[in-house]
């Protein structure tokens, strides 16, 4: 299996060489400055309404694409004292939704915790799957727990045949996932009368822009149906982000400069109002606090006399904090828009 | 090397508005809507924009439309297969010719 940019030692592995590269887009004008040419610079937040944990790195797949360099070889865990303080901060507010994320969350030993308490504070919560998890022997009973606790499950499958999803994500991923999938929907997930989500995330297999939201998924829905059976809610597209292991395939193959540039030349202000950054706070493993998962990933904590650090959350502050941005947001006002929740237009 | 075709030169497309700019938005206008989803989808319309682009043979246009391609959600054996098209009716047009080769010989021909 694929080692990560850390395990590697890859320079990459760095957020300062991350940030070099990201620093020179090669033609294209800075983010900000696009930004303050459509009146939208300063952003800030419009209020949380997605209390997104992630509690670590450690994955069972080291995809090609992964912006957190996650993988089997990391080792960053949320710890159960970190865990708890985000429960504490969460019973402080009113915030809707819980969104938890990794590396695989579900092999944290405090993934199931954190559910149940999320639940018991009356919170919707999702679980960031990558489906194989569930056919890892220890967690074979993961599925049951998710149902039983009523979790919205949102999938990556980046297509619907195996060529193009195991290039992603690895050899055999693809098989697997197909395995997992039936087995949520024959748990319930998706199925019609049932109230259990089961929302697939497609992720370009490469260094181009996802398709229309809808005709992909029209897409998705009659393939997956007519070569497996299998049934899903709905499905997101999100862009690749230009960090990380992605940012490392783009540089490998001479995408960098020509993916910049199709990000820019995509910019879209209308997908600024629904930017994700924007009603989401995103904690890390270690309790920090980040306008968003890639931010996370780039080290650049809620900033401007923001609460950095899940003890000081203090929701009223963070609802209307300044959002820092950079080059790699482009990502996500591209075309358009792409946020947790799929495209924002 | 220098050469004729330079891929920088796509993205100078637009120039071509420079001299003429009314000609030019008329083409705009007219190319947006031919590629915008009709009876056809646009994932259709760009599998036949990159048949047509291999059989004008137009470096730019495959470039553009395999890349249009992938962001409409096809893949490699659906575009393959729309290649196949284009080299068949072209193939095709090549052969039919052959009975014009047979009608001329016959005439000529004792």
């Amino acid at each position: 299996m694929v080692q990560s940019l850390q395990a590697r030692a890859s320079p990459l592995a760095a957020v300062e060489e991350q940030l070099r590269i990201l620093g020179q887009p090669g033609g294209v004008p800075a983010f900000q400055e696009r930004m303050a040419a459509a009146g939208l610079f300063p952003l800030h937040a419009t209020g949380i309404t997605v209390f997104q944990i992630n509690v670590g790195k450690l994955c069972n797949q080291t995809c090609a694409h992964c912006h957190v360099d996650a993988g089997p070889d990391r080792r960053e865990q949320m710890s159960r004292e970190t865990a708890e303080r985000c429960m504490s901060a969460l019973a402080r507010t009113d915030i809707p939704t819980v969104d938890i994320t990794g590396g695989a969350p579900e092999l944290n030993p405090n993934f199931r915790w954190l559910v149940e308490r999320s639940r018991a504070l009356g919170r919707h919560v999702m679980d960031r799957c990558n489906l194989t998890v569930l056919c890892v022997p220890p967690q074979t009973d993961l599925g049951e727990f998710l149902a039983r606790h009523n979790v919205e499950i949102i999938a990556s499958l980046p297509y619907y045949r195996a060529e193009q999803t195991d290039a992603q994500r690895g050899a055999g991923v693809f098989d697997k996932s197909i395995e997992a999938l039936r087995m949520l929907n024959d748990l319930g997930y998706a199925k019609p009368g049932s109230d259990l989500i089961l929302n697939l995330v497609y992720n370009p297999v490469g260094a181009f822009l996802a398709p229309k939201q809808s005709e992909i998924e029209a897409q998705f829905r009659r393939e997956l149906a007519r070569r497996w059976g299998i049934a899903f809610n709905h499905l997101y597209t999100l862009t690749n982000m230009p960090i990380s292991r992605f940012l490392e395939f783009l540089l490998a193959t001479g995408n960098y400069h020509d993916y910049m540039q199709r990000l820019a030349n995509a910019f879209n202000p209308a997908a600024v109002a629904g930017l994700m950054c924007r009603y989401t706070i995103s904690i890390g493993w270690d309790g920090r606090l980040y306008d968003c998962d890639f931010n996370q990933m780039l080290g650049w904590e809620a900033g401007f006399g923001a609460p950095q650090d899940i003890g000081e959350f203090d929701v009223v502050r963070l609802n209307s904090r300044r959002i820092a941005t950079g080059n790699h947001c482009y990502g996500c006002a591209a075309g358009a828009g792409s946020s947790c929740g799929g495209s924002i237009l | 090397m220098e050469t004729y075709y330079r891929p920088s030169d796509l993205g100078k497309f637009s120039d071509m508005g420079r001299a003429n700019e009314e000609l030019w938005n008329k083409f705009q206008a007219y190319y947006q809507a031919v590629f915008a989803e009709g009876t056809l989808t646009e994932r259709e319309k760009a599998l036949v924009g990159l048949a047509v682009a291999h059989a004008v043979q137009c470096p730019y246009c495959i470039d553009a439309y395999t890349q249009a391609c992938l962001e409409k959600g096809s893949n490699m054996e659906e575009m393959t297969e729309a290649v196949h098209v284009a080299c068949a009716v072209r193939g095709g047009a090549a052969l039919v010719h052959g009975v014009q080769m047979r009608n001329v010989a016959t005439k000529l021909s004792m």
